[in-house]
């Protein structure tokens, strides 16, 4: 990464554009708090209460960080209990049914099919309700059965006021839920919407 | 340069003065005759390199802290300058222990120890070599370094307890085991020499730790674009 | 304690990750007692010698079983990359590396402890004279083992080669713990038994000085 420096306000879905390599990852991982950034400060600032706030955001991702040999229900109960989620029996409960994996629960995941892998991954990631949640090019691998589903979704949590930031891949029903792009390429920030760059040239421009 | 060529000058002339020393003016010992001599070069390369790995330890240390990698270039010249003077004990131990005792190796414990220590910076080095990322590569070495050097008086310890054919230890032995005042000061000056050619050595490597990582920067910086 | 309640979480999912499937210890088990029968055609295991080299044995074979059986720590982890989601769920990262090492003390003394009679059996070595101080110090023995084993695992998750690597880190860095744990077990069968104090003492050292080193360092060994 070079020089970033993103401002993200609470309700945004930005989304995020660039080539192989452009460091989007990066930055989701710096925002989720897994890479300490070599240089540079990462800041949650609570807007109600005026002063800077410990968030702890969710965090999607190409692997589906839930292990393959426990079932679906065992792993929501085991990140539930381990972030101290009040009533994790039912919180765990809920989100299966939610994410519609409910009837599977007692499957153990290494049975799972992409798509329910990917619900699985974002089920996990909701667990403690974050108010921020970063995915890391959620679409792919999805068919358009799963690219709806997770379109619904995630229009459903930015409706509840969360914040999202991910990155993709080009343009679909998923990106279209964005009110904000950013373009990164060479781990820098080459265009914002909020500077007055359009959206569809964010998501296409030298698109590889 | 000219900085180089004096520290460069003054630990030649110390170590050849030394070695002088080591054999002219120490008195003759009593029993093993001429090869006890050696005694001033294997111990003085004893002390020189927990000297130096004890200086990979503060580095390693500096290292997770501070995160800049002129601490790690420090550690690893102080992991190499310290196995280069724990091979020299490990080789005179045994030139030593032939003539007096008619075998090569007695396991005793002192030497049992330097052995493991050997081995414990021997996989230092080769830690280094198997992971490819800089900062990756000198964290996690920092961590088995210090890990590594915790270890260091565990094994003498432990070592100790159980095997004995070292005669008594004269410089850091109990009650009534003396040196010579004349062998006490050449052997202290043989370590003064001694480390004088591990800073040498030291900076000469670090040195060419600096532009190596300097080199490896550029070289990435070259691959990405 | 957040700790303390997220160790005994992770525990609980590395216990019922391993007794369901069961490989790690049945491996391990099949592994150390392929290492005492081979080391029985090394020399002649009659009754004398046996009380002098057999501990060493056992000790030695435990040692490379161990560096074997903890291959698996952190690099299942990097399967799913579940070690990130574990890092995001706990407050304390210290939490991964206790319930890792509680987990790995507990299989590797339950194969010590299968193997036991077998050893007693095969080379003709009293065992249950002096059981309850065998069994403190196969317990601190194996402690030793796995608070360095699975510090260094993370460390051999890491890079190249890390199948040959672990052992190659792991086993100078055990030579008290052999060395203790050795003189303790000779002096437990011997024929007439005692209890070699400084061995307990040492072992008992190094896991507290390897338990703090890893406390203090642990989160160093997580970071990407």
């Amino acid at each position: 990464m070079r020089r970033v420096t993103l401002e993200i306000a609470p309700g945004e879905c930005v989304v995020l554009a660039g080539r192989n390599g452009s460091g989007k990852t990066t930055l989701l991982r710096i925002a989720a708090q897994l890479v300490r950034p070599s240089a540079g400060k990462l800041s949650f600032y609570s807007a109600a209460a005026g002063e800077p706030a410990v968030e702890r955001p969710g965090y999607v991702a190409h692997a589906t960080m839930v292990y393959d040999e426990l079932t679906a229900e065992e792993n929501l109960l085991l990140f539930a209990r381990l972030q101290q989620v009040t009533a994790p029996e039912a919180r765990a409960e809920a989100l299966l049914r939610e994410v519609g994996l409910f009837e599977r629960k007692d499957s153990v995941v290494r049975t799972f099919s992409r798509g329910m892998r990917q619900r699985i991954a974002i089920a996990r990631a909701l667990l403690h309700t974050p108010a921020v949640l970063l995915l890391d090019e959620p679409s792919t691998g999805l068919d358009p059965l799963g690219v709806s589903w997770l379109a619904g979704a995630l229009r459903n949590l930015r409706e509840a006021g969360c914040t999202i930031v991910m990155s993709v891949h080009g343009e679909s029903e998923v990106s279209a839920l964005a009110t904000r792009g950013v373009r990164l390429d060479a781990g820098g920030v080459m265009a914002d919407t909020k500077t007055g760059a359009k959206l569809q040239s964010i998501l296409h421009f030298g698109n590889n | 340069m000219k900085k180089d060529l004096t520290l460069g000058a003054i630990a030649m002339l110390l170590v050849g003065a030394s070695a002088y020393c080591n054999f002219y003016v120490a008195p003759n010992e009593r029993t093993m005759g001429l090869i006890q001599r050696i005694f001033y070069f294997h111990a003085a390369c004893g002390w020189t390199m927990f000297t130096a790995f004890f200086i990979c330890f503060c580095s390693n240390i500096g290292y997770v802290l501070r995160r800049e990698g002129r601490w790690d270039a420090l550690g690893v010249s102080g992991a190499e300058v310290g196995l280069v003077f724990n091979s020299v004990v490990l080789v005179t131990g045994p030139i030593w222990a032939h003539p007096v005792w008619g075998i090569w190796w007695t396991w005793d414990a002192r030497l049992t120890s330097t052995f493991v220590l050997w081995l414990l910076y021997v996989a230092y080095l080769l830690l280094r070599t198997l992971i490819e990322e800089p900062e990756r590569r000198a964290l996690l070495s920092a961590l088995f370094g210090i890990f590594a050097f915790l270890d260091v008086p565990l094994v003498y310890g432990s070592i100790r307890w159980w095997r004995t054919q070292h005669p008594q230890p004269v410089i850091m032995g109990g009650p009534g085991s003396g040196l010579d005042p004349l062998m006490r000061k050449v052997f202290f000056f043989s370590s003064l020499a001694m480390h004088a050619l591990m800073i040498l050595l030291l900076v000469a490597r670090y040195g060419l730790e600096k532009m190596r990582g300097e080199a490896e920067i550029i070289h990435r910086e070259l691959e990405a674009v | 304690m957040s700790l303390a309640s997220n160790t005994a979480v992770l525990l609980g999912k590395e216990l019922r990750t391993e007794f369901r499937s069961r490989e790690l210890l049945t491996t391990t088990v099949v592994f150390i007692l392929m290492v005492v029968v081979l080391f029985s055609f090394t020399f002649d295991p009659t009754s004398g010698e046996s009380r002098r080299f057999g501990p060493g044995l056992l000790w030695l074979s435990f040692l490379f079983a161990a560096s074997l059986m903890l291959q698996p720590c952190f690099l299942r982890e990097q399967n799913s990359d579940t070690l990130s989601s574990l890092r995001l769920a706990v407050s304390d990262p210290f939490a991964i590396f206790l319930a890792k090492l509680c987990a790995n003390t507990l299989f590797l003394l339950l194969t010590e402890l299968l193997m036991l009679p077998i050893f007693a059996i095969l080379y003709n070595v009293p065992i249950l004279q002096e059981l309850h101080w065998l069994i403190l110090v196969l317990f601190l023995g194996s402690l030793g083992v796995s608070i360095a084993g699975t510090a260094l695992s993370a460390i051999s998750a890491q890079a190249r080669m890390r199948e040959l690597l672990l052992p190659l880190l792991l086993l100078p860095l055990l030579t008290p713990v052999l060395v203790a744990s050795t003189q303790v077990t000779v002096g437990l069968m011997d024929q007439s038994p005692y209890v070699e104090w400084k061995g307990i003492g040492f072992l008992a050292i190094f896991d507290l000085v390897f338990l703090t080193a890893l406390w203090l360092f642990g989160e160093y060994l997580l970071e990407e």
